[in-house]
């Protein structure tokens, strides 16, 4: 944040604005080459194959001998990009990336969807939600079979979406099933004030929301794992800033870079981490401020504070309970609040036995190392939720077919 | 749900209720643009935005707009999956 991480490294890696635009006005037959390239996955597809490799050669030389790092993403579009793009292929054997509970889809537990599914089966509701969560298993199957066996359940893009449906069903009850990380949570709350402003009283959320910073807290003080740094998130970023990751630089010692989600962006902030680690500095830096600003969203963060409180506690799948890291309404609103209006199971279900998702979600273990991965558990039929998302560590990894459970080096 | 995607805003729909229409892809759609009405961020006709599940989320030029289309549109299915829900959705 204070400096530019080039004036570490002295041969200019930082990606620039200029650069960036060189890079944009390729001609057309560039963009159709890559395209064709797209199965060759290797570093020839990166928009600056140069840079990357450049990058890759510089966190090279700020290993030190006998070091093993861990590097930590917690946002599941880092991790879509690492495994599309191959990212880990790139870095030296030395440096690990740890993809941790980043992924809103994977940290819902089972019992969550089952009340989900229990409101959907009721005679007038009909249940929204985001695509994302129709398949994610529960103890009593997904959303999906519920509407197959009758359950009104529709997918919208937006809650606005559930509430435009709520104005056009007033005989019905509207329920959404509100998910998601900051990214999303001030989306909700301005369709709150929304329904409250036009007086829609057959609207009603299902609030799910869940906070970054008790995650990273929770993964902190995990006796079985040690993290070197963390490579931030952006888009929850972009609504939360970068203030509140302060206390990880300050009382744990460990850097943080909040990145973009292009593949040069994450070897940006890894290289930007690698940097810090070198120099024995653990600060909070913006590798994405072309879009992230240090004060966040001041409208987006208000509007959350007006409609949701915290939780005491919320259970986090793999992770169990985090004391106050999930929303709920305010009490303003328990009339929006399908909780408080309906009699919700609530009930704790645990996860499959063979299903290894929470230490693949706390970084312990990657995901084929996982007893099920890729054989009982597949993105056709998921056993655990990190398996049902595209963002989620095993469906990426499995989608992307990065079955060589090994790091090559980096031959230039 | 989780991708932001940039379009660009062609033309205010609602003020009062903070609605714009965005191009995205070629397709236009209802977007509320509430939490960029004010402050240094704050966008109009013309301008790019990030837009996650409706809501535009912060303002982009139009370099980092095409950067971040030309790399959603490397991710594949999971970018299409996002249209689709976009191509669906009707913000009033």
């Amino acid at each position: 944040m204070r400096r530019p991480a080039a004036q570490y490294g002295g041969t200019g890696c930082r990606l620039e604005r200029r650069e960036r635009r060189q890079l944009l006005a390729e001609p057309d037959s560039a963009g159709r080459e890559r395209k064709a390239a797209r199965d060759v996955r290797y570093v020839d597809e990166y928009r600056s194959p140069d840079l990357a490799l450049r990058l890759a050669e510089q966190i090279a030389g700020l290993v030190e001998p006998d070091r093993q790092y861990k590097l930590m993403e917690v946002c599941g579009g880092h991790t879509h990009t690492i495994y599309k793009h191959g990212v880990e292929n790139l870095l030296p054997p030395a440096v690990d990336l740890i993809h941790g509970p980043g992924c809103p889809v994977c940290v819902i537990p089972m019992g969550r969807v089952d009340d989900a599914i229990a409101l959907a089966e009721r005679p007038n509701v009909i249940f929204t939600t985001f695509g994302d969560m129709m398949r994610v298993p529960g103890g009593n199957g997904s959303l999906l079979e519920a509407k197959a066996r009758g359950a009104d359940v529709r997918m919208v893009y937006s809650p606005l979406d559930a509430l435009r449906i709520a104005r056009e069903h007033p005989d019905r009850e509207v329920v959404f099933f509100a998910i998601g990380f900051e990214t999303t949570t001030p989306s909700t709350a301005l369709t709150l004030l929304r329904a409250r402003a036009e007086g829609i009283r057959n609207f009603f959320v299902f609030a799910n929301h869940v906070t970054i910073i008790p995650a990273i807290r929770a993964i902190l003080a995990s006796p079985d794992l040690r993290l070197d740094g963390f490579i931030g998130p952006g888009h929850v970023s972009t609504v939360i800033g970068t203030v509140p990751y302060r206390f990880i630089a300050r009382d744990h010692g460990k850097p943080l870079v909040v990145a973009g989600f292009e593949p040069l962006d994450v070897l940006q902030a890894a290289y930007m981490v690698m940097v810090q680690l070198a120099e024995g500095r653990s600060e909070i830096e913006n590798q994405y401020s072309r879009v992230v600003r240090e004060s966040g969203n001041a409208r987006a963060l208000e509007a959350i504070a007006e409609t949701m409180e915290l939780r005491t506690t919320f259970e986090w799948r793999g992770l169990g309970f985090i004391s106050q890291s999930a929303l709920k309404l305010r009490d303003d609103f328990a009339d929006w609040d399908a909780e408080l209006l309906y009699d919700v199971p609530g009930v704790r279900v645990a996860d499959p036995k063979a299903c290894q998702c929470g230490e693949v979600l706390k970084g312990v273990i990657k995901p084929w190392e996982c007893k099920v991965f890729g054989t009982a558990c597949t993105p056709e039929k998921p056993i655990g939720t990190c398996m049902v998302s595209s963002e989620g560590a095993c469906a990426a990894y499995y989608n992307y077919g990065r079955f060589s459970r090994r790091l090559e080096p980096l031959t230039t | 749900m989780c991708l932001g995607i940039p379009g660009q805003i062609v033309d205010v729909v609602d003020p009062k209720h903070h609605i714009a229409k965005v191009e995205v892809s070629g397709v236009r759609r209802n977007v509320n643009v509430a939490l960029l009405a004010n402050g240094p961020d704050a966008v109009g006709i013309g301008d790019w935005v990030l837009i996650h599940v409706g809501f535009a989320m912060s303002k982009i030029d139009e370099a980092e707009a095409q950067a971040t289309r030309e790399f959603l549109e490397q991710l594949g299915a999971a970018y299409e999956e996002e249209l689709r829900e976009l191509h669906a959705s009707s913000i009033e």
